[in-house]
Formats: C-alpha cells, structure tokens, sequence
C-alpha cells in the first residue's frame, strides 16, 4: 500500500435517468480523477451522451449523486449555472453561436458568466484561437469555416473558461474523414497539458491512444472498464467482445 | 432591360388609352380624382394623418413590450408556469379571432363607460391596437424563438449562462432574424388598421377626409388620405422585399459552404 488514492474530481454514484418510460441510466458509477482521460464506449443509444449531459447538469437525473470535488452538485438547492461554468462541453454538431463571430463565441462565457473585462477576455481568446491556428478567423462567422476549424473553434470556446473537466460528446462524428485528424490532433494536445477530459467516442484508435481508462457503455449500465490495453485486447465480457468485434469489422 | 422597358411603355400605353376611353371615365375622375378638392383637402387630411402617426408610434412601442411579455411566457416551462402559459396562450387566440373593430368598439367607447372618464382617443386607439396586434406579434416572437435549434440553447447553458442570459444573448438575437420578414408585414397592417381609430371619433386622416367630402360631395379627400397610407406603407413594404431577399442569399451562401 502506498499513498492513498487522491479523490477523484468528479464522481457518479448511481445514477438513474428515464426519458418516460425509456430508462437510459440504470446506475452508473463512474469516477473522474485530476488530469484522468477516460473514453466512454458503447453503441449509439447506450447513454454516452446522456451520461454527459447528466454531469454538467444539461439533463436533471432522476436518482444518483455527483459530485464536483466534495460539493454535491445534484443537490436541488445547488447553483446550477454557477456549476456548469465550471465545466467545458464540446458537442457532435459543434453548437457554434451562427450570429457571433468566432472570437466573440469564445469570449462569452468569459464576459458575460465570469465577468471578465471584454479586452482581457479577447485577448484571451485571440491567444487560444492562435495556438489552435485560427486567429485569421478571429472575426468571422462559424458558417464561414470548415466543419474541422468549427469544431476547434467550439474546443477553444470549452476551454476558455479554464473548466476543471472537459466533456467531449463524440466531437469527430460529424466530420468528413480528412477533417477528424486536426481536432483530435488538438485534444491529443489538450490531453498533453493535462486536462481532466471524460469523452464519448467511436474513435476506437484515438481512445487506446490518448486515455488512461476506457469505459464500455451498454444500454444504460457500464459493463466493463479498465486501461486501453486491457480493454481493446482482453475483454472481459461477451457483451464488450461482440461490440469491439462489430466495430473492428 | 430594354425588352422590359419597352414592354411596360407599350403596356401602359394601352392602359392609359383604354382607361381614358371607357364611358364613364370623366365622370370617375370628377369625383375620386379632382385635383382642386384633393389640394383643398390636403392640410386637413395632413393634419388628422399626424394623429395616425402618433396612434401608430405609440402603438410599436407598447406592442413590442406586451408582446415580447406574453411571447416570454408562452415559452415559459415547468408546471408552475401552467396557468400563465394557458392565460397567454388563451390571450393569442382570442385577440387574434377578434375582428379588429370589435376590440376597437369595446375599448373605444366600453372602457371610457365603465371607467366612466373622458379618455383622449389617442390613448384608446394605442389600447385596441396593442391588444388585438401584441397577440399577432407575441406568436411571430414565440415561433421565432422555438424556431432557434434546442442545441443552441443546451450549448449556451453548457457555458454557464442562465436562462434570462441564453435568452438575451443566444436565442433573442437569433430568433430575431427569423422573425423580422413576418414582422414587419404585422407593422404593415398596422399602418392601415390605425386608420380605423376614425370611428372613435378621432380627428384623423380618414375623418378629416370624410369632413371635406362630405362639403365638396367628392370623393377624392379619401384618395388622398389613402396615398398618405400607401405612402407610409411602400418603404416598409420595399424594406422587407430587400431583407427577406438579404436573408434568402445569406442563407445560400451558408449552404454552399
């Protein structure tokens, strides 16, 4: 026995969440430790995204706790608002502001939740955009970028705020093949400087790649988890080897 | 262009000389079109016009607040907020089946009765006005407003913006694009319906006209208060053909990227 476990900087505990009769959480228990990658797997429609909305308290759970540090955010009497700030979410269709330019997409958070001065905040901002290679776009509108510098775009508007966890819900599953390459290349960055990142993912090779953890997602319940290696290689369950068979194919 | 110009001068021409020969024709053009009476009615028709003007400035103003109100909580969820949901919603349906003149008869002469005062007709043509056009606006700003895709909303929140602040800087802004072309066709009628404040007894354009009709026994002072309102309406009207177009190539654009 060494030192003991630090404790983790987000933690699931039983969490249930029902959209009517469909129960798509039946359970979870899932713990997050600082700069800890875990990729979440699973089907379409096995609750990946579901499970991240729930954290960032997007969607109310309907039994469970989680907590942020030692503070339950689940608590009703919570500042919901005040808790979402304090993470940074990148979503599939990446959910740019049409009618803002880029830098002011990246800037509101800033100025308008933590009340940062509009200068200090875009030049904040032009920093990020620089470092993802999209200062020029600055003062565009995201219709006017590709889908790829989109979706790094809607990362540097995540991670302006600095949150302490990054949730990636499938962010490559709506580019073209040849557009996946630079934003992962951009989280791989993220995962370098040491981001605590929980990402839902059909990006098998980049999951064994970049995460510390991988997560099997199955029709609401987490059927197996453990390192890439493990994992991808030697699962444990039939249920994990029918779908990493499926995927593989 | 000049197969368009050619074709417009030879179709007028034909207009003109048909409308000129048709019997009768003096006749029409002594009563609707005498350029003595309508030169004659012209300051009094102006000066019963301004009074519109005011109905109808006042009036955008106070629709643009109610509206926005009721369009709010319209869209406002949870449970606790059924009943003003089903106020709101039963607001828009009832003000939107009244005729107009009906609401115009209730408030013009109802509200001065049971309050039993003398109100300026002013202020009771912006009160008819604001309730039957609030309700035609509110349902414009609330299908703008539900027309914003959900996810820009989940988006906004994801961020840590509250729900007045999505609202404001995400949803509002964009939803107004959306609503602008059928808006502002809601303000073109308004610029007409003003006109009916007439019948309160309000001396506007339209019973200005009828005072000098009814001395001259010619009909023209009408024609002249209606080019006063076509003349109020056209700018509006050419203004939301260029947006409406502005928006149909932006939107072009966007898809071809």
């Amino acid at each position: 026995m060494t030192t003991p476990a630090p404790a983790p900087l987000l933690r699931a505990s039983g969490l249930w969440k029902a959209f009517g009769e469909r129960e798509v959480l039946r359970g979870i228990d899932l713990d997050l430790a600082q700069h800890e990658v875990v990729a979440l797997i699973g089907a379409s429609g096995s609750g990946k995204s579901t499970l991240l909305r729930c954290l960032n308290l997007l969607e109310p759970i309907d039994d469970g706790q989680i907590f942020l540090g030692d503070v339950d955010i689940s608590d009703p009497r919570a500042d919901a608002n005040a808790i979402r700030a304090r993470f940074g979410a990148v979503f599939q269709s990446y959910n740019l502001f049409p009618h803002l330019s880029v830098l002011d997409n990246v800037t509101l958070a800033s100025r308008v939740v933590h009340r940062m001065p509009r200068r200090e905040a875009e030049d904040r901002g032009r920093e990020l955009l620089a470092r993802v290679g999209l200062v020029d776009k600055a003062k565009e509108h995201p219709d006017r970028l590709s889908g790829g510098q989109q979706q790094r775009a809607a990362i540097v508007r995540a991670i302006a705020t600095d949150p302490e966890v990054l949730l990636l819900d499938e962010i490559t599953s709506a580019l073209d093949p040849e557009l996946v390459g630079e934003v992962l290349e951009l989280v791989r960055e993220l995962v370098g400087d040491g981001a605590t990142i929980l990402m839902a993912t059909h990006e098998m090779g980049f999951a064994r790649d970049v995460a510390d953890r991988v997560v099997f997602l199955d029709d609401g319940l987490i059927v197996e988890q453990g390192p890439p290696a493990q994992l991808f290689t030697a699962p444990q369950h039939a249920r994990t080897r029918e779908f990493l068979a499926r995927f593989t194919a | 262009m000049l197969v368009a110009v050619a074709s417009t001068l030879v179709f007028a021409g034909i207009i003109w000389a048909t409308v000129i020969n048709t019997p009768g024709w003096a006749s029409v053009q002594q009563s609707f079109f005498d350029p003595e009476v309508a030169l004659q009615a012209l300051p009094k028709v102006w000066d019963g016009f301004l009074i519109n003007l005011q109905v109808l400035g006042l009036s955008v103003i106070t629709v643009a607040l109610v509206a926005l109100l009721v369009a709010v909580l319209r869209t406002l969820r949870g449970p606790v907020f059924f009943p003003v949901r089903v106020i709101a919603a039963g607001y828009t349906d009832l003000l939107r089946g009244f005729p107009f003149i009906i609401v115009l008869y209730l408030v013009g002469f109802g509200l001065p009765t049971i309050t039993n005062t003398r109100m300026p007709v002013v202020l009771l043509g912006v009160i008819a006005v604001t309730l039957t056009y609030s309700a035609y606006v509110a349902e414009v700003i609330r299908a703008g407003i539900e027309a914003v895709h959900p996810s820009q909303r989940l988006a906004a929140r994801a961020l840590g913006l509250g729900h007045v602040q999505t609202l404001r800087r995400v949803v509002l802004p964009q939803a107004l694009r959306k609503m602008t072309p059928p808006l502002m066709n809601d303000f073109i009628s308004m610029q007409k319906d003003v006109g009916l404040i007439s019948i309160l007894g309000a001396m506007d354009a339209i019973a200005g006209a009828r005072s000098v009709a009814s001395l001259t026994y010619n009909f023209t002072p009408y024609v002249v208060a209606g080019i006063l309102f076509v003349l109020l309406a056209i700018p509006t009207i050419r203004l939301t053909d260029w947006y409406t177009a502005r928006l149909r190539e932006r939107e072009q654009a966007g898809a071809i990227l």
